[in-house]
């Protein structure tokens, strides 16, 4: 058998305009920042714990945050310096104040000594997990789960199958695609670890068919390193949202996973490309997880795809690509999809941000629904949104319980088909948090 | 560097495909150019004093009802649909001032009383041809022949009414249906640029082609039941303008495609029934008034099933 199977495509999602301005870009290095900040929390589980003080030195890839709690992730210094102080920024995922911690530069970018294995092939799964955790690794497609969580499913659920996500499916962002090309030894390096530690029947590697470099680049590498019979290439066709994970379950497995369920309830875990070359870093090199690919696109004069430390400021990276074209006016951290607006570009880089894009932007009007029904044609949870919708504006929010609102992951391609503009979306957050808060009261 | 600005914020997605309301309704408007263009060609002048009429009174009215519900009048061309949807389903002679008060009727009662665009629960060109039939009941079945530009206006009977005899064979009749020569209302004569206007709506994917491809189907099924010639009943009457440009009508058709089917079935059951056994010649128009008023039921008991759902398993006692 080959090692690349038949190309599968869905009728649901949004054919979007590419816009990958930056595929053929190589990755640069981003100049290190004078002054990095660090938010504590920058995982979907706990905050950490600041375990350094004001006037403290650090070095690079020191821990400086960290929790007793399981899901949570700690973080480190991501340049050599001194602790100056802390402040408070807006994580956008959460719209909530967190602390953060403020490292300015010495200038030498000293490192912490790193400890990689005598023998990589001889750890435990055990071990692995202790030093996935000690890195601070998320996932790194944008929810920034803990990873080492994530490859710790429960004791009843069996995992037979791994899937490695290299879609990318949101427009303008190739991250994820530059990581492919330039690290893939990394990247499937890092896959094996995560084979060893759920050891599944089955491993895919999903990568849609816009990035037939990758496919092909994949491909060698599994021969070149005699992968054959464990790894197989699933292409995809483009398509939007193809590289969620649940979709991407169903378009591989042909399983639909439980509503409210994740993935590995089905026995299936989605790891990140990236998230697989960070693996390697972390397991092999010893290396705590300090810096990521980002690219920086849209309506700068040179977008480019650049290897960044974590809490560089946005200022920085938006003036080192030849500061905005333009009238834009909005500020987009992650794809244009499913990515939040910020405001200040102080804000750092932070390890779920796969893409910042620049963009004009102008306020558009809401008309009423005309029932169209393309929200629902292209629903790839084959949900009503215009119903949500409508109930959610109603204040009706029982209604959009029944209708599933919790199977939404708010992808956008209903807001995206709408000809009446309707921010669907939106009215879907709000009902859930709704819903969120009354749960909460009971 | 970066110029000193405010940022904006605004909610994702942060794409949009850009197909509006309006250019889909301008969309259709072209599409209409088809059917219209027949209803002058066949019906000369008058035609085009009849459809200029009805879409600016229909405009003008919409204006009105805006500025009397305090709300934003916005030219979305949905109003010049209803107009010339209007126009096209009114018999050639009707008198000017009769095809104003129904426009009137259209956009005032059957759609700006509901709410405007996206709340009314009847196609609103139907609603008003509906009240024309009731109130002006000889001038809604006065027909004639096609005049051209100029000649004489002929009376004659519709295909579909009982005293129409066609004196040659029935392969020109079929013709003449097919290329508009026969007697009906402004727009519905010619199926040939129906289907012009509506393949390109379908090739657009402007209209889903579930209705009018289950509506006519259904015609043609039921009518060979009931021993009846089904390509006559296709080209006869307004199936063809009702299926492609009325029935379609998003606001007031089903939302998902399982409930467009049913709807589109309940229509051509409906139509054959009226045409076979009711009182009235044709029934298009009544058809998709009473699937319109409907379709909030089926989109009731035809929601989608989501992605994921599992069927809770009943917990055993104890």
């Amino acid at each position: 058998m080959g090692v690349r199977l038949k190309k599968k495509g869905t009728p649901y999602g949004v054919k979007v305009p590419e816009n990958k301005l930056t595929a053929k870009k190589p990755i640069e290095l981003a100049p290190l920042p004078e002054k990095a900040i660090i938010p504590l929390h920058q995982n979907i589980g706990a905050p950490c714990e600041a375990v350094v003080k004001k006037g403290d030195k650090v070095l690079t890839g020191q821990k400086i945050g960290d929790s007793d709690k399981y899901v949570n992730a700690p973080v480190h210094a991501t340049i050599s310096g001194e602790i100056s102080g802390t402040t408070m920024v807006v994580n956008p995922p959460t719209a909530q104040l967190v602390e953060a911690l403020i490292v300015t530069s010495d200038g030498a970018d000293e490192w912490v000594k790193l400890e990689p294995p005598k023998n990589p092939e001889d750890l435990s799964v055990k071990e692995i997990l202790v030093r996935v955790r000690d890195a601070g690794l998320v996932g790194l497609g944008g929810a920034a789960f803990p990873t080492h969580v994530k490859l710790s499913p429960p004791k009843d659920c069996r995992i037979d199958t791994v899937i490695l996500n290299g879609c990318e499916c949101e427009p303008y962002i190739t991250s994820d695609h530059r990581v492919m090309l330039e690290y893939g030894e990394k990247v499937l390096s890092g896959l094996n670890i995560i084979k060893k530690v759920l050891s599944p029947d089955n491993t895919y590697i999903a990568i849609e068919d816009n990035k037939e470099d990758a496919i092909d680049h994949m491909e060698e590498l599994i021969v070149a390193m005699g992968l054959k019979d464990d790894f197989k290439i699933a292409p995809l066709k483009s398509k939007y949202p193809m590289g969620a994970e649940k979709i991407l379950t169903k378009m591989i497995l042909g399983r639909e996973v439980p509503i409210g369920g994740l993935p590995l309830h089905v026995g299936v875990v989605v790891h990140n490309v990236s998230t697989a070359k960070a693996i390697h870093d972390a397991v092999v090199e010893g290396k705590p997880f300090v810096e990521r690919v980002v690219t920086v696109t849209g309506a700068v004069k040179n977008p480019k795809n650049l290897l960044v430390r974590f809490g560089t400021p946005l200022r920085s990276l938006i003036d080192y690509c030849g500061g905005i074209d333009g009238e834009a006016n909005e500020v987009v951290l992650g794809g244009p999809m499913m990515g939040l607006s910020q405001f200040d570009l102080d804000f750092p880089l932070i390890k779920g941000t796969n893409g910042i894009i620049i963009k004009e932007s102008t306020p558009i009007r809401e008309q009423d629904c005309i029932s169209c029904g393309r929200c629902i044609e292209v629903c790839p949870m084959y949900l009503m949104p215009t119903l949500l919708a409508r109930y959610a504006k109603a204040g009706r929010y029982n209604e959009c319980q029944e209708g599933y609102i919790d199977d939404c992951f708010e992808c956008g391609a209903c807001a995206y088909t709408c000809p009446a503009n309707i921010p669907l979306v939106q009215y879907i957050k709000v009902a859930k948090r709704e819903l969120a808060k009354r749960a909460a009261k009971k | 560097m970066i110029p000193e600005r405010k940022f904006l914020v605004s909610p994702g997605p942060h794409l949009w495909k850009g197909l509006s309301v309006s250019k889909i309704m301008y969309l259709v408007v072209i599409a209409l150019m088809f059917p219209t263009g027949a209803a002058i060609y066949f019906f000369g002048y008058y035609a085009l004093s009849v459809l200029g009429v009805s879409v600016g009174t229909a405009v003008l009215t919409e204006y009105i009802c805006k500025r009397i519900r305090n709300k934003a009048f916005v030219m979305d061309g949905s109003a010049v649909i209803t107009g010339i949807l209007l126009g096209l389903i009114l018999p050639p002679t009707m008198p000017l001032w009769m095809v104003a008060l129904g426009s009137i009727f259209s956009i005032s009662i059957v759609k700006e009383a509901f709410g405007g665009l996206g709340h009314n629960i009847f196609n609103p060109a139907l609603g008003a041809r509906a009240f024309m039939s009731i109130s002006f009941p000889a001038e809604m079945t006065t027909w004639v022949l096609p005049t051209y530009f100029g000649a004489d206006a002929v009376t004659s009977a519709t295909p579909l009414s009982e005293s129409f005899v066609w004196p040659a064979d029935k392969y020109s009749l079929y013709q003449a249906m097919f290329f508009g020569n026969r007697a009906g209302s402004l727009g519905e004569t010619s199926a040939l640029l129906i289907l012009i206007g509506g393949s390109l709506l379908l090739g657009l994917r402007i209209i889903n082609w579930r209705i009018p491809g289950v509506y006519i189907g259904m015609v043609a099924l039921l009518s060979f039941a009931l021993g009846e010639d089904p390509l006559f009943h296709i080209l006869a009457g307004g199936l063809m303008l009702g299926a492609f440009f009325m029935a379609t009508d998003y606001v007031t058709s089903p939302l998902t495609n399982r409930g467009k089917i049913i709807f589109s079935v309940a229509l051509g059951v409906l139509t054959v029934i009226i045409r076979r056994f009711g009182g009235m010649p044709e029934g298009v128009c009544f058809s998709i008034l009473f699937g319109n008023a409907i379709t909030p039921l089926i989109d009731r008991y035809t929601k989608v099933r989501p992605y994921g759902l599992v069927k809770k398993k009943v917990e055993s006692a104890g």
